[in-house]
């Protein structure tokens, strides 16, 4: 992901290097690069005062919090529970295999919103499920448990999708080498299966967390929206967008971005170490 | 330390599929067994059987007198090295032949210095010292190869098996790695068993044949007896018997269009049959109207021999004729062809004399 760009592109017999990088910039330009640049340029022409006020508020601390702690606990369930099911739908046949495979990808295609709405109406106090948990004193919608539960429904998809083709091309003669060898069950998948699909959960990771960094829609019907408790940093841009207070929103936004580009660049950097680990083949 | 394997009337169907149709074979301890047949014929099927990888239909795999079934896949102490090597590619070669010392439950597993010093010394057996530090994707076919043995015999196995060891290396490779396995097996002396579809490699390194086909042992015995004395029509063709002709057996005789070619001890035999024939077993002498005649349609070099191939009359293709030993003729001479070994077997159903479609299913 280096954007530096040698002086003297090495010769190659394929044609149009120079067109399609041409290309792939000014796309790139117009569509994220120019956009966050004027949100940069925006954020700067606020107050520095102001910057860091806003910046270290307790509200905006606490929804920082919020944001990136559930994106990340969410994540790494959809990790794990991804990493299941992606495991018994490559390994395993069972009745409606085919419509389940199907249903992973309906977060991708609901609008957010309605997701929000549904989880919000089952996890209610009067809901389904939150109608079982009420007696015991336990709240989740409109805690920042709801807001836990959207960010995993969000971004369930990823992992499983990223992890699946993996696990398929997997070749099963390592695992019956191993267990050869004498390895039990466990020690199999904790050293033979997972390494090897190390890099795609990863990824699936990644994309996961980035996702529930940045979901709105179906977290504010679910969240509640107490400021300091469930509120998230989407919802402060947003408020301070309906306050006409575009620079407030921009400083806050900026901030996620800086905080999340850092999450992502280490995370993408333990990933090139566990590839590099497994070697180019 | 080494077991006899023992396989008793083994059956194994994938589906409808019939891989094993009753197999019996054993490999005694410090014997190298090739199971040669074409793929599909079961003899990867056989291997994954014995090894515990498939479970057993009917029939049983006993080491010395121990049924498999009442075996841990751990127990069985088996080293397996599989066709595409299955190396371990997040770990290092020392890390990959290391494996199974250190999956040993903690009582019997030995200490780190006593792993290290093992894998040192495996390493050192297969040839490869200095690269414990590599990774599989950083070595050769060649070297992947030994890797696979070296984790193999890391846990002591009682037996080894072998699935295409050779298969995916070049050819020099493979004749060198060829020579080198056998060494290996003589100074270790495990029962192995080990899969090839080449009759070459099957032939030059192990001490028995098993020739496979159709889910069925056709032929067991050492490369001299396969080779000389093939139990089929199948195991002749398999093992390079390209000249196939068409005759009649009558009176002790083969005949090809009415005319004797071949004298035959056994009597018992008779009706129409296929007389196969080696090209070196073929005779080039004067055409004086006895036995085969027919015309040199081509000459050729195959490595160190020259062949040629005689159109002959009455028969729709040429056979294929060792000058080894022989003087050369010229084209297009006529020629007559002298029957000095050949092998009678029933005719096949299909009576067209058309070399490699064998039936798949003898009635």
């Amino acid at each position: 992901m280096s954007l530096a760009i040698p002086f003297k592109p090495k010769p190659s017999i394929l044609p149009g290097f120079g067109l399609s990088l041409g290309i792939t910039l000014t796309g790139l330009s117009l569509i994220v690069l120019i956009p966050l640049a004027a949100l940069l340029l925006r954020a700067a022409s606020a107050d520095p005062n102001e910057i860091l006020e806003l910046v270290t508020s307790a509200r905006t601390l606490a929804a920082l919090r919020l944001s990136f702690g559930a994106a990340f606990l969410a994540a790494l369930l959809n990790a794990v529970f991804g990493l299941m099911i992606a495991w018994l739908l490559v390994r395993h046949e069972f009745p409606g295999k085919r419509l389940v495979d199907a249903a992973i990808d309906l977060p991708f295609a609901l609008p957010t919103a309605v997701a929000g709405v549904a989880l919000a109406a089952i996890y209610a106090p009067n809901g389904w499920i939150g109608g079982l948990v009420a007696p015991l004193g336990v709240k989740i919608a409109y805690t920042p448990a709801g807001v836990f539960i959207a960010m995993v429904f969000v971004g369930m998809p990823f992992v499983i999708r990223t992890v699946q083709p993996v696990l398929a091309e997997a070749e099963t003669d390592v695992e019956e080498a191993a267990a050869l060898l004498g390895a039990s069950r466990m020690r199999i998948v904790f050293t033979v299966i997972l390494p090897g699909v190390m890099p795609a959960l990863l990824t699936g990771f990644v994309l996961a967390f980035a996702r529930a960094i940045g979901e709105y829609g179906s977290v504010i019907f679910i969240a509640g929206n107490v400021p300091m408790v469930s509120e998230i940093l989407p919802l402060l841009i947003v408020i301070r967008l309906e306050q006409f207070d575009y620079a407030g929103a921009a400083v806050i936004a900026t901030l996620m971005l800086v905080v999340a580009f850092v999450l992502i660049a280490a995370i993408n950097a333990l990933q090139g170490w566990t590839r590099h680990r497994l070697g180019d083949a | 330390m080494s077991v006899t394997v023992t396989v008793e009337q083994v059956t194994k169907s994938f589906g409808a599929y019939p891989a094993l149709r009753g197999v019996s074979l054993a490999v005694q301890p410090g014997e190298l067994v090739a199971l040669l047949g074409p793929s599909g014929s079961g003899k990867t099927t056989l291997l994954r059987l014995i090894a515990g990888l498939e479970t057993i239909e009917h029939g049983r795999v006993l080491f010395n007198d121990t049924d498999s079934r009442r075996l841990s896949l751990r127990e069985r102490r088996i080293g397996f090295v599989f066709q595409h090597y299955a190396l371990f590619k997040h770990m290092s070669v020392a890390k990959n032949v290391a494996f199974g010392l250190r999956a040993r439950p903690r009582a019997e597993r030995p200490s780190r210095p006593e792993i290290a010093a093992r894998v040192a010394e495996l390493l050192e057996l297969v040839q490869l010292p200095g690269l414990a530090d590599r990774f599989p994707s950083q070595l050769s076919g060649g070297q992947r190869q030994r890797v696979a043995l070296a984790r193999a015999l890391a846990i002591e196995p009682r037996v080894l098996l072998l699935d295409e060891p050779f298969g995916a290396l070049d050819a020099q490779v493979r004749k060198d790695l060829r020579h080198w396995l056998r060494a290996l097996h003589d100074r270790l002396g495990h029962a192995t068993l080990f899969v090839t579809h080449d009759q070459e490699e099957a032939l030059e390194l192990a001490d028995r044949v098993a020739i496979l086909n159709d889910g069925r042992i056709e032929q067991v015995g050492t490369p001299d007896e396969v080779y000389d004395m093939p139990a089929s029509a199948f195991v002749c063709e398999f093992l390079g018997v390209t000249n196939r002709l068409p005759v009649e057996v009558a009176d002790g005789a083969a005949l090809f269009n009415g005319t004797a070619v071949l004298g035959l001890p056994d009597r018992s035999l008779s009706g129409p049959a296929a007389l196969y024939i080696r090209p070196q077993h073929l005779g080039i002498v004067a055409p004086d109207g006895a036995g085969l005649s027919g015309m040199v349609a081509a000459l050729r070099r195959n490595g160190p021999a020259r062949h040629a191939e005689i159109a002959v009359a009455g028969l729709g293709k040429t056979l294929d004729v060792d000058l080894s030993n022989q003087a050369l003729p010229a084209m297009g001479e006529r020629v007559g062809l002298r029957v000095a070994r050949g092998a009678v077997f029933p005719a096949p159903r299909d009576a067209a004399a058309t070399a490699g479609t064998w039936p798949a299913e003898k009635a």
